[in-house]
C-alpha cells in the first residue's frame, strides 16, 4: 500500500502477522480526534487519562523545562516509563533522541506502544534519523513541511505531527508548520503527473510517497499537531486547519490547574467546530502556561530546526 | 444513496428499502477512526453521518461505535449525555406504549448498533477485572458479554489475520485487524458468535439488533461486515416492517 516495508513477523498458529504497516498506522487512526498529553510520571499520566487523553507521552522533562534548564535532554528513566505503563490503560508513547536508535531499541523492549523520534530531546545524530522500518514498534515524527513529513514516512514513520515550537506556549509555529504540510498536499494533488518527479526532487522526498499523496490528496499516515497548544481555542484552531488530533506538552502541566485544562482541551478537540462549546470549555480555567514570543527565542535555540 | 457511485466495488443492495436517502447510519465521532467507517459505508452504498451530540443521534436509523480509546470515548459519551441517549434508543420498546388510546407516534424500533474494538468494550455488560486500574471504564452495558480489554497485550502484539465468519461472509474468510484488541470472555444466552480465532476464542458476536467485533473491518478493503450491518442488522431492525430478503 505504501512505499514502506513491513517488519511484520508471523506468530499465532502461523496465520497471524504482527507489526504490519496496517497495525502500525492503524493505532494512530484509533487516536484521531483525541489529545495526547506529555507526562513525566505516573501521577500525571493518571490525571491525563482521567481527563480523557487518548494516549500519554512519557518524557523526562516537559519542553518548557528543557528550554529553561538547558543541558542535554534524553530518553526517560525506564523506571518512570514502566511506572506510567502500569498506571494507565491508554497507549503509552515515549520519546527517543533523533538518530538514537539504541534509545529506540530500549523503548521497544520496555513495551511502549509508540516511539516519538523527537526534536524536543537533544539530537544524537546531526545527519541521520533512525531507520524506523527496522523496528516492530511504530514511530511518530515531527515535520515542519511536506518534504520533511514524507522523508520521515519514507524512513518508516507511521504517524506525523507538525512540529510547532515545543515549550513556547505560542501557537504561531504550529499553525505555520501545519499549513506548510496541508498546502504542500494540495499543491501535489493539483500537479500533472509529469511534474511529480521534479516535485519529489524539490521536496527532497521519496518519489513513491509523493505519487501516492498526489493520487489520494492526503498523507498516507495520520497527521497530528504539536508544539504550542496552550488553550482549548488553540486545539480547535489546529483541528479546523486540518490536524487529526493534538499533542499537548507543557500546556497542561505548566498551567495553573492542569486537570480542568486537560478536560477542556479534550472537549475543544472533539467539538472543534462548535464555538459555543469551546467558549464553555474555556471558562474559568485559570492562567495558561506562560508563553514566549518567537522573537524572544534565538534561532539556535529553536527546537523545530533540529532534524531535517 | 448517491455515494454508491463513488466506489467501483459498490454493488446494488437489494435489501435496502427504497425510500429517499435510504437508512441513515450514524458513526459516533467523538474520537477514533470514524472517518474510516464513513468511507466504508459510502462504499456499500449507505448514507453515513457523524454523531457528536444527542441531537445528532435523533437523526440516525443505526449507529456504529468506531475504534478508538475506550476510556476516552466512554468519558466523552458521559460528558455529553450521549450514553443515556444511546441506551434509551437501543432498548427494545415495551409492547404497545400508549397504544391503548390509539394515539401518539408508533413506537420507534430499537437503534441497531455495531461496536468495533473500543465500541465492543463500550457495548459489553462487564469487563471483568480488566478495568481494575485506577481509572474506571464507563460502559453502555447493552450486550450480554464479558469483554477483556487489551487482551493480547500492547501494540507489539497487535496483529492481522483471516477469520471464518460464515454467517457474514459465506464464501471466503474475512480479513481482520486487531489493534490492542479486546476479546469476548463470556457470551450470554441469545448471543450468537459470528467469528472465532483459530484457537476458538470468540471475537465477533450478535445479539438481535446489536453487533460487536473485536477487530477493525474499517481498516481493510473487506466490506463484508459493513454490508452485513447495513443490510442484515440495521435493515432488519430499523425497518422491521419492510421485507429484508
Amino acid at each position: 500500500m505504501t512505499a514502506t516495508v513491513d517488519t511484520a513477523t508471523t506468530s499465532m498458529n502461523g496465520t497471524a502477522a504482527t507489526s504490519t504497516w496496517t497495525t502500525k498506522a492503524g493505532l494512530a487512526k484509533m487516536l484521531k480526534g483525541g489529545v495526547i498529553m506529555d507526562v513525566v510520571n505516573a501521577e500525571q499520566a493518571r490525571i491525563a487519562e482521567e481527563a480523557g487523553a487518548v494516549a500519554v507521552m512519557a518524557l523526562e522533562r516537559v519542553p518548557s523545562d528543557i528550554r529553561a534548564q538547558g543541558g542535554v535532554a534524553r530518553m526517560s528513566d525506564p523506571d518512570l516509563i514502566t511506572g506510567i505503563i502500569e498506571a494507565v490503560t491508554i497507549p503509552v508513547m515515549a520519546k527517543a533522541r533523533i538518530g538514537h536508535f539504541v534509545e529506540a531499541q530500549v523503548l521497544e523492549s520496555l513495551g511502549v506502544d509508540y516511539i516519538d523520534e523527537s526534536e524536543v530531546l537533544t539530537p544524537a545524530d546531526d545527519r541521520y534519523h533512525i531507520d524506523k522500518q527496522n523496528f516492530r514498534v511504530p514511530f511518530v515524527c515531527g515535520a515542519k513541511d511536506l518534504g520533511e513529513a514524507l522523508r520521515r514516512i519514507g524512513e518508516g514513520a507511521a504517524m506525523i505531527r507538525s512540529k510547532g515550537e515545543a515549550g513556547s506556549g505560542n501557537i504561531v509555529e504550529a499553525v505555520r508548520h501545519l499549513r506548510e504540510i496541508t498546502d504542500g498536499v494540495r499543491r501535489l494533488r493539483s500537479m500533472p503527473r509529469e511534474e511529480l518527479m521534479t516535485a519529489a526532487k524539490e521536496l527532497g522526498a521519496p518519489y513513491e510517497v509523493v505519487l501516492r499523496v498526489a493520487e489520494t490528496g492526503e498523507l498516507p499516515v495520520v497527521l497530528f499537531c504539536a508544539g504550542g497548544v496552550a488553550t482549548p481555542a488553540d486545539a480547535a484552531l489546529v483541528m479546523q486547519l486540518g490536524a487529526e488530533g493534538v499533542f499537548v506538552g507543557s500546556g497542561i502541566f505548566k498551567s495553573d490547574d492542569p486537570a480542568p485544562r486537560a478536560r477542556a482541551i479534550v472537549e475543544a478537540t472533539t467539538h472543534f467546530r462548535d464555538a459555543a462549546r469551546i467558549a464553555e470549555a474555556s471558562r474559568g480555567l485559570g492562567r495558561p502556561m506562560p508563553g514566549l514570543d518567537m522573537t524572544a527565542i534565538p534561532a539556535r535555540e529553536m527546537l523545530s530546526n533540529r532534524g531535517w | 444513496m448517491t455515494l454508491a457511485t463513488r466506489s467501483h466495488e459498490a454493488t446494488p443492495i437489494l435489501s435496502l428499502p427504497d425510500r429517499p436517502g435510504g437508512p441513515v447510519i450514524g458513526v459516533l465521532a467523538v474520537q477514533g477512526d470514524f472517518a474510516e467507517h464513513l468511507r466504508m459505508l459510502a462504499r456499500v452504498g449507505a448514507t453515513g453521518v457523524e454523531v457528536r451530540t444527542p441531537e445528532d443521534l435523533e437523526r440516525v436509523d443505526a449507529l456504529i461505535i468506531p475504534g478508538g480509546e475506550s476510556t476516552a470515548i466512554g468519558k466523552l459519551l458521559a460528558r455529553y449525555g450521549l450514553d443515556v441517549a444511546i441506551v434509551a434508543r437501543a432498548s427494545v420498546p415495551s409492547p404497545d406504549p400508549g397504544g391503548a388510546t390509539g394515539q401518539g407516534e408508533p413506537p420507534r424500533p430499537p437503534l441497531a448498533i455495531w461496536g468495533t474494538c473500543a465500541g465492543m468494550i463500550l457495548m459489553a455488560r462487564d469487563i471483568g477485572d480488566s478495568g481494575s486500574k485506577v481509572v474506571a471504564q464507563p460502559l453502555l452495558g447493552l450486550m450480554d458479554l464479558s469483554v477483556r480489554r487489551n487482551a493480547f497485550g500492547n501494540q507489539l502484539d497487535s496483529f492481522e489475520t483471516d477469520l471464518d465468519a460464515p454467517v457474514v461472509s459465506p464464501r471466503q474468510p474475512v480479513h481482520a485487524v486487531f489493534i490492542r484488541a479486546p476479546l469476548i470472555e463470556r457470551a450470554g444466552e441469545g448471543v450468537e458468535i459470528l467469528a472465532r480465532l483459530p484457537d476458538g476464542r470468540p471475537v465477533a458476536a450478535r445479539q438481535g439488533h446489536l453487533l460487536a467485533t473485536a477487530f477493525h473491518p474499517e481498516l481493510t478493503n473487506d466490506l463484508s461486515f459493513h454490508r452485513y450491518f447495513v443490510e442484515r442488522v440495521a435493515a432488519a431492525t430499523s425497518f422491521a416492517e419492510l421485507p429484508v430478503r
